[in-house]
């Protein structure tokens, strides 16, 4: 989704930008939209993707990408024959697009996981959540990040 | 290994309930990506993985990327059948494993 760049934001990313050239030969390349698919294909074998049933808690704006609160509910019974098994979380602006999976069991009563996470610039959370009869729920969130924080 | 685990388990449940489990351990979570003052790369070190297991089961565990802020902090559920012990165990990149326990009384 594209969206028309503010002055400032212009501002940011080309001052982004510079600092990662300037680290050199660390691995810099910043994820793609294509990343994070090749991510999301990775965990779900190339099988199709059904939105909707997730539940992404983030901040519409994050001042400090160093720390994101993200919370994850996916609507699931959870019970021994019907549960979600795995939730893949994927950034696709930091410089890698993984960010964690989480693997459940019926055990853990509900589907739902919290966390921090470092985001690098304004993106796309994408969640996936596998469940026990192996379908693939996906839901995306886009949080607008004001200082990156993967470091560079 | 510095600081202990910090842990928001209760101490008692009913039969069946679901409660909610909160950990955070002290740690950089250095990614990797970042360069010190001579511009030599900070190697990775982060926890990779964290997992929780409930009278031995498996009740939550997390693969963890250099994406997830210093002082991993994870928050879940588990459901409690019976009274029994929760065990939590942190993965560190350069193998150093934490774990800590935690108690639940369980009543019908």
């Amino acid at each position: 989704m594209m969206h028309r760049m503010t002055r400032r934001q212009a501002l940011a990313l080309g001052a982004g930008a510079t600092a990662m050239i300037t680290v050199g030969d660390a691995p810099l390349a910043f994820a793609t939209p294509a990343d994070a698919d090749a991510e999301i294909a990775k965990f779900t074998g190339g099988k199709p993707l059904t939105a909707g049933k997730i539940t992404i808690d983030l901040p519409e704006i994050a001042e400090n990408g160093n720390t994101v609160p993200l919370s994850i509910v996916v609507d699931s019974p959870m019970t021994p024959d019907n549960y979600v098994s795995d939730i893949l979380v994927v950034a696709d602006g930091n410089p890698r697009p993984g960010v964690a999976v989480f693997h459940l069991t019926p055990l853990s009563g509900r589907a739902a996981a919290a966390t921090r996470i470092r985001l690098q610039t304004t993106e796309n959370i994408i969640v996936v959540a596998k469940t026990s009869d192996g379908k693939f729920l996906t839901e995306r969130k886009q949080v607008k990040v004001t200082i990156g924080g993967c470091g560079g | 290994m510095a600081e202990k685990p910090r842990l928001k388990v209760p101490a008692q449940a009913k039969k069946g309930e679901v409660v909610e489990i909160k950990t955070l351990l002290a740690h950089g979570m250095e990614t990797g990506l970042r360069k010190d003052a001579g511009g030599a790369v900070i190697p990775r070190k982060i926890i990779n993985k964290f997992s929780c297991e409930f009278n031995g089961k498996p009740v939550f565990s997390a693969d963890i990327e250099p994406a997830v802020a210093a002082n991993p902090y994870l928050q879940f559920s588990a459901r409690v059948d019976e009274s029994g012990t929760f065990k939590f165990t942190w993965v560190d990149d350069d193998g150093t494993v934490t774990t800590a326990e935690h108690a639940i009384l369980v009543t019908a």
